[in-house]
């Protein structure tokens, strides 16, 4: 990033010293007043033109790669930095991160491979990468010799395209119940495996102030990766939006909405809004990620808990959204550079480096041998360790089309959660998420 | 030269017409000279603003997808991605929610505007201090005022419900979550943002009227009210044009504000034109979708610069 910034700042430079020096020898030999202006004003702008344009071209260092990521919290970018060092040390490389807030990985990318200026390495969303290798951008792994051996079938889905394995996953996560071990204490009650429970729970404590339970509604994909596990559990499809399945799942949301025991806001919070409600003692429950985990751990007083988001009816299975970023490598043309490509994000998705940003990032390794080390290191969220094996991908069925679906879904529980029925609501959703393409 | 026939004797006389003598050369030079002038003004428009919009004009044609930007080709596909915007049920109500937040933030921010740049004329202690605080708004970026508004309008725990509680008036109001409330709270927070432009613009014009004027009304026994409308709006009209049409683009255009409050939600109840631009082009990855949306609403400013440019002309004349 740095280094892009530099030589940025290097052109305009060079544009305005030689602007400035065109001037004077314009003047001195023409003395045609019309042309001393004119001169140097044409010469000023052809020149910033032409460095604008110039701007657009990356040169490779030959031992230098970049990493292409969404690492800009202070944190996950020193972790990412420490890993790239050791994995650059033992290639014999230097590898660079460059890092842009998570909804621009896409946009960036794209714009990089039309300028024929691709990263080496970018790690996309999951959710994101069928998208990219749907366009044709991204190289099989398993060509450039990356083995899915230990790895569990559903997450080596979760890095594929149409069966092509494009994406190496280095952590998953997905979604948990979250409680306050204090205020179930006091009540006397047990943590709820079914929704039954769960609604009769929450209808229980919600009281004064405080809420049941908080979930994430909202109008992006935060609400949608909520929304999954209670639409999947219950055996919908995102293919058929309008089925009886997924009908019921949203009708469950309304009913807690009815009960009041989750508040109105929740069409209108992020997962890290319902966090903060949590942490502030305002909802004894939550629909969460591991990814919170940090920031909870920040409050001492607060006692919490994780089980498995609960089911239909007991005995059903509870089927989580995978989520997490996967390791790609673009198709830059240049065979040499894919395949050192290929050993780095081989390394950094390596059991060791996975069993180091796991404990780092409270996420489960995708590897099985690291995750089982993992769960001996953090048993408390053993839970969640389960939740991921059942999980499932949001693209699996639909690939690049789930952003249609993901939009078409949003809209329909917010219409659903603000008064219209559900049946209509995700009528009308099946309806936009075909139309979409 | 060749064809000079002005017969010269004194040779200084010469020296002083050879360059000028020639009127077909002078032109020729003052020509050249006008061009150069315009000539960074035409490249920078062309390259900056012609080339951008005839080529989103072009791609609202395309079949433009994340593909082209690898193999180059966008096929061109007819009128499909027009109609298909059309056609979709949320265009219509992103082009009406993008009118009444235009209209209503407009409205709001001019008439709020236009009294206190009257109230801030007079002349009493403090004047300069308190106009000074009024412009915060305008000082604070966007995104942040967007964050911010949205903890203030929050249901249960925002500063709003509880002042409203305190004073006995309910204070359960669904601000930003319920889709019938959703637009007026994003118009109001708007207006808010506007306020500070419109006063200052405005509080600037009233500085130009002349005093004889209301003088000159007063001894006519004119009330504060007819002076008002007989005096201040007219003498103020090219200022009030002035402010409305800014307003006019900045508002129309609005982004940035209800990606922070709402994201275009609850179930699409503030989605406008440039929400609706941006989930097709940058969420979607639409591009041909985005272009249509985007057309539309330069359109839109378009037909808006024509009016602006009318009045102007007829208040030259």
């Amino acid at each position: 990033m740095s280094k892009r910034f530099n030589a940025t700042t290097r052109y305009r430079f060079t544009s305005w010293t030689v602007g400035r020096q065109g001037r004077d020898p314009a003047t001195a030999c023409r003395g045609g007043r019309s042309h001393r202006a004119v001169v140097p004003l044409a010469v000023v702008s052809v020149l910033v033109a032409g460095a604008a344009l110039s701007g657009c071209g990356r040169q490779p260092d030959s031992d230098t790669y970049t990493v292409l990521n969404s690492s800009t919290d202070e944190t996950y970018h020193r972790w990412d930095a420490e890993a790239m060092a050791r994995c650059g040390k033992q290639l014999g490389v230097t590898i660079e991160q460059q890092s842009v807030p998570a909804a621009q990985v896409m946009t960036k990318s794209l714009r990089m491979a039309s300028s024929k200026s691709l990263p080496d390495i970018v790690q996309f969303d999951a959710s994101e990468m069928p998208t990219f290798a749907e366009a044709g951008g991204l190289i099989d792994l398993r060509t450039l010799g990356l083995g899915t051996g230990d790895i569990p079938q559903g997450i080596v889905n979760f890095g594929s395209y149409k069966g092509t394995y494009y994406g190496a996953a280095r952590s998953v996560n997905t979604l948990a119940l979250f409680y306050n071990k204090d205020i179930l204490a006091k009540a006397g009650l047990k943590v709820p495996t079914t929704w039954d429970e769960l609604r009769e729970s929450a209808r229980t404590l919600t009281h004064g102030k405080q809420y049941g339970l908080a979930l994430s509604a909202g109008g992006a994909e935060d609400g949608v990766f909520q929304f999954t596990p209670f639409m999947w559990s219950n055996g919908g499809d995102e293919r058929q939006l309008d089925g009886p399945r997924v009908v019921e799942a949203l009708d469950f949301w309304k009913s807690l909405l009815k009960d009041h025991s989750l508040s109105k806001s929740t069409v209108s919070w992020t997962q890290a809004d319902v966090n903060d409600q949590f942490m502030a003692g305002n909802a004894a429950m939550m629909i969460n990620g591991p990814w919170q985990v940090e920031t909870l751990n920040t409050k001492k007083s607060l006692h919490w808990g994780i089980a498995r988001i609960p089911v239909p009816k007991a005995g059903d299975k509870s089927v989580g959204p995978l989520g997490g970023a996967v390791l790609t490598v673009p198709d830059t043309g240049d065979r040499a550079r894919e395949k050192t490509a290929g050993r780095i994000v081989a390394c950094l998705s390596s059991e060791k480096e996975q069993l180091t940003y796991a404990l780092n990032s409270w996420m489960v390794p995708a590897n099985e041998k690291a995750a089982a080390q993992w769960r001996k290191r953090v048993p408390e969220l053993d839970a969640l360790a389960d939740q991921v094996a059942a999980a499932r991908s949001r693209t699996a069925e639909v690939g690049a089309g789930w952003s249609s679906v993901s939009l078409a879904l949003q809209s329909a529980f917010q219409s659903a959660l603000t008064g219209e029925s559900s049946t209509s609501a995700l009528k009308r959703a099946q309806q936009r998420a075909t139309s979409g393409n | 030269m060749t064809t000079s026939t002005v017969t010269v004797t004194a040779p200084s006389a010469a020296r002083q017409t050879s360059g000028a003598s020639d009127p077909r050369r002078l032109r020729l030079r003052r020509r050249l000279a006008q061009w150069g002038f315009v000539a960074p003004a035409v490249v920078f428009m062309l390259l900056f603003f012609g080339y951008p919009l005839v080529r989103n004009v072009v791609m609202s044609f395309q079949h433009y997808t994340p593909k082209t930007f690898f193999t180059g080709e966008a096929p061109f596909n007819g009128v499909d991605n027009w109609s298909k915007v059309f056609q979709d049920a949320l265009f219509g109500k992103a082009l009406w929610h993008t009118l009444v937040f235009t209209a209503g933030s407009l409205l709001g921010q001019f008439c709020i505007g236009l009294a206190l740049a009257v109230f801030f004329s007079r002349r009493f202690p403090l004047n300069g201090v308190l106009r000074s605080l009024i412009l915060l708004p305008w000082l604070v970026p966007m995104v942040v005022s967007g964050i911010v508004w949205r903890r203030i309008l929050d249901q249960d725990t925002g500063v709003l419900n509880s002042f409203l509680d305190t004073i006995g008036l309910g204070g359960h109001t669904p601000w930003l979550t319920s889709p019938g409330m959703a637009l007026l709270s994003v118009i109001l927070v708007n207006i808010w943002i506007g306020i500070p432009f419109n006063m200052v613009i405005l509080y600037g014009g009233l500085q130009e009227i002349p005093k004889e004027l209301y003088e000159a009304a007063s001894l006519d026994g004119a009330s504060a009210w007819r002076s008002f409308r007989s005096v201040t709006l007219p003498m103020l009209r090219p200022v009030i044009t002035v402010v409305l049409v800014l307003g006019f683009m900045s508002t129309v255009k609005i982004l940035d504000l209800i990606l922070a409050l709402t994201d275009g939600g609850p179930a699409d109840a503030t989605q406008t034109l440039g929400t609706l631009t941006y989930q097709n082009s940058f969420v979607q990855l639409d591009f041909g979708a985005g272009a249509v949306v985007g057309n539309v609403l330069i359109l839109v400013s378009a037909v808006f610069a024509v009016f602006y440019l009318r009045a102007n002309r007829s208040e030259g004349k």
